[in-house]
């Protein structure tokens, strides 16, 4: 593949081939090159052109509609778009970053400031009616610069049987969300896990305390740079190093 | 409001009291009042230095056998009157979700299996069609490995309720219930033994399919065991459902209305005791289970009869969709036939052990260097899998079993979180348990029936 499709980031987003676990080579055909990827490394498993000999120079592109700076254009099919459609008059065009359709999936990204009334709308709307949160979850993209850390609340609407995720975002240097117990109490311990695990402070919490970890545990263990830890295994004479040292092709 | 007395049930047979200075049961003054270690029948020594006092708080927990595994419950005593209920968990995190982090995707399974650990089956089951969305192979996974998935869900749903009846049962003192309960697990068990190779961690359904397929003699073990369970699943209404003292035990208690559980998350069988007829295998379909005929059992009592009740008719359900199974099984694959993704070799019992079948053996040590550089590959190395998030839920015994799965294109998941029924369930303690007695906490926690394995993963 030497052509590179001039397609827009909206196009990437949605459009991700499937065969064989291909990376897709569509991306934003911007004059500089993002910032190379960190979770890749070495020469193998390259997976845009086939190119193995090390010379193309690996050049990685962002292909993860969550890291990509353009969602998905409507119409966004199904259900969706009416949806949003009754979200965005409810709370205004400021308040959606953008709208990303993957996998038949539909994902709000959803700016800090507004998320709690995003989230009372998406409950107490008719047309919307989300009335069950199924806890929230974090991300985080050491790369992706000011808004490394996600956070991912699933939600259900048991009256229309429908499906929606709304993801924030907030930067490791003030790692802040607002908290949504209010909203969905459900909520309470998966912010507390969330709280525990990424070291996102979730601002309202009634108590936002450890949960998984020990109270006075250091660090945040599911972050990325916080080191999975093990020690090397010895056996019949050969030495495997702990999982975390081991060779990466990704 | 006098200064609280703080008691640590911990329930072991020691007899040793604080009279013998025994550095582990002693009473230690603090600020917030005098701490009491309590080691077994020595509660009268408690109540003598508490005496006059209206508040206690009561550890139970984390190694109280009536506690489903390690759940540290926190209550607040007024009398035999819980004011307030607390959980504490935590004890059994053993951080799985970041060990997946570092496994090739095929290698997840292996991981996520030991999660929930009474419904093996089904964290496995989720996660790979979470890996089969991201692949976008949903539809590309032969049939027989859908009906083998789903039987295993089915007879695994079983084994999990059986457990839940019977350590809820023996939570009462109801001891015949545990022991008859368990008498069925370990047929159930054997099925799975069979056909995954083990009785739980089976690491048996694989993205793209299933590990294996079906070893002789499986339906006809499968069959064995419908009947087995027909003829045996009476026995606990006799021994329970009609039963005057279990009832009186069970009805009422732990009450939570629809209000109750639309706020605080609850699914599966707490949902359902609300007579909200929510089974994510009728409402939004997986594995084929639209094709399935059976019934969603709920009861409007909104108590831990209601819940007891729902479990013992779901095992009927299931018996109904495990015989649909068996009937439709066709010869086929139970691999998806994409070689880049799908598993090389099947296995194989030789004389040194279980292995790769010869066949595979031969093939790639004999005849194909491609092959043999293939099966290395994607043993070692893995297949990628395309950026992009994914969430996916399962109806497992205890509620919805979601995955956040998220990829960043590569060999190994940049994000596996799963959202574990009876982590979000257990939330509810509080609103069931306060304003009842202290006994009733038990019935309560057991008819939510958490696993602390898929708690604190």
């Amino acid at each position: 593949m030497t052509d590179r499709p001039d397609a827009g980031a909206a196009a990437a987003a949605d459009d991700v081939t499937a065969g064989g676990g291909n990376l897709p080579a569509e991306a934003p055909a911007t004059a500089s090159l993002p910032p190379a990827h960190p979770s890749r490394r070495g020469m193998f498993g390259v997976a845009s052109d086939g190119d193995t000999s090390g010379y193309g120079r690996l050049v990685q592109r962002i292909t993860n509609p969550a890291l990509l700076p353009v969602g998905t254009s409507p119409p966004y099919g199904s259900w969706y778009d009416g949806a949003v459609d009754v979200l965005v008059r409810a709370v205004g065009h400021q308040a959606i970053d953008k709208v990303v359709v993957h996998r038949g999936e539909l994902t709000l990204f959803v700016h800090r400031e507004h998320l709690f009334d995003v989230m009372r709308v998406l409950r107490d709307d008719p047309m919307l009616r989300f009335e069950m949160c199924l806890g929230v979850s974090g991300v985080h993209y050491p790369h992706h610069e000011g808004q490394e850390l996600h956070a991912v609340w699933p939600l259900l609407s048991i009256t229309h049987n429908r499906r929606l995720r709304v993801e924030s975002t907030c930067p490791d240097g003030d790692p802040h969300l607002p908290s949504v117990v209010s909203v969905y109490p459900a909520d309470n311990w998966h912010e507390r896990e969330t709280w525990d695990f990424f070291g996102i402070v979730f601002d309202g919490h009634p108590a936002l305390t450890r949960i998984e970890m020990p109270d006075d545990w250091p660090g945040h263990p599911q972050r990325k740079d916080y080191p999975l830890g093990g020690i090397p295994v010895e056996y019949k004479g050969a030495t495997i190093p702990p999982p975390d040292e081991r060779r990466v092709y990704s | 409001m006098s200064g609280p007395y703080t008691t640590t049930d911990t329930a072991t047979d020691a007899t040793t009291t604080d009279d013998t200075g025994d550095p582990y049961a002693d009473v230690r003054e603090t600020t917030e009042g005098p701490v009491f270690t309590l080691t077994g029948q020595d509660w009268d020594d408690v109540l003598g230095g508490v005496r006059g006092e209206e508040r206690v708080v009561v550890n139970m927990g984390p190694q109280h056998p009536s506690t489903h595994g390690v759940l540290r419950l926190i209550l607040e005593l007024d009398g035999e009157t819980v004011t307030e209920a607390r959980c504490g968990v935590g004890y059994l995190h053993t951080g799985i979700e970041k060990n997946m982090e570092y496994r090739t995707w095929t290698l997840g399974t292996t991981f996520c299996t030991r999660m929930d650990y009474l419904a093996p089956i089904f964290n496995e089951t989720a996660y790979c069609l979470a890996v089969e969305r991201l692949l976008g192979i949903t539809d590309d996974v032969p049939e027989r490995a859908n009906v083998i998935r789903v039987m295993l869900m089915e007879v695994n749903r079983i084994s999990s309720h059986l457990v839940a009846i019977a350590t809820g049962g023996m939570e009462l003192g109801a001891l015949t219930i545990m022991t008859v309960g368990f008498r069925e697990r370990e047929i159930a068990l054997d099925v799975l033994e069979l056909i995954t190779g083990l009785r739980m961690n089976h690491a048996f359904v694989r993205p793209g399919g299933v590990a294996q397929d079906l070893p002789p003699g499986a339906v006809d073990k499968v069959r064995d065991f419908v009947t087995w369970m027909r003829r045996h699943l009476p026995e606990y209404d006799d021994l329970a459902s009609g039963n005057t003292i279990f009832k009186a035990r069970l009805v009422g208690v732990g009450h939570l209305d629809l209000t109750g559980c639309m706020a605080l998350g609850m699914t599966g069988p707490v949902l359902r005791s609300t007579g909200l007829p929510w089974d994510l295998r009728k409402a939004q379909p997986y594995c084929g289970y639209e094709t399935y005929e059976f019934d969603v059992p709920t009861r409007d009592t909104c108590d831990a009869y209601g819940r007891f009740v729902i479990r013992i008719d779901e095992m009927h359900e299931s018996l109904r969709i495990i015989e649909q199974c068996l009937d439709r099984l066709q010869p086929g694959p139970v691999m998806v036939a994409d070689r880049k993704i799908g598993w090389p070799a099947q296995l194989a019992l030789g004389t040194d052990g279980l292995g790769n079948s010869v066949d595979h053996i031969r093939h790639i040590m004999g005849e194909s260097m491609e092959a043999l550089i293939h099966h290395f590959k994607i043993v070692t190395e893995g297949f990628r899998v395309p950026a992009g998030e994914v969430y996916v839920p399962v109806e497992a015994p205890r509620g919805e079993l979601g995955v956040n799965l998220v990829s960043e294109g590569g060999t190994r998941p940049w994000r596996a979180h799963f959202r574990d029924p009876s982590f979000n369930n257990l939330q509810a303690v509080a609103a069931m348990c306060e304003g009842g007695l202290l006994a009733d906490v038990v019935v309560s926690v057991a008819s939510i029936d958490p696993v602390m394995g898929g708690v604190d993963r």
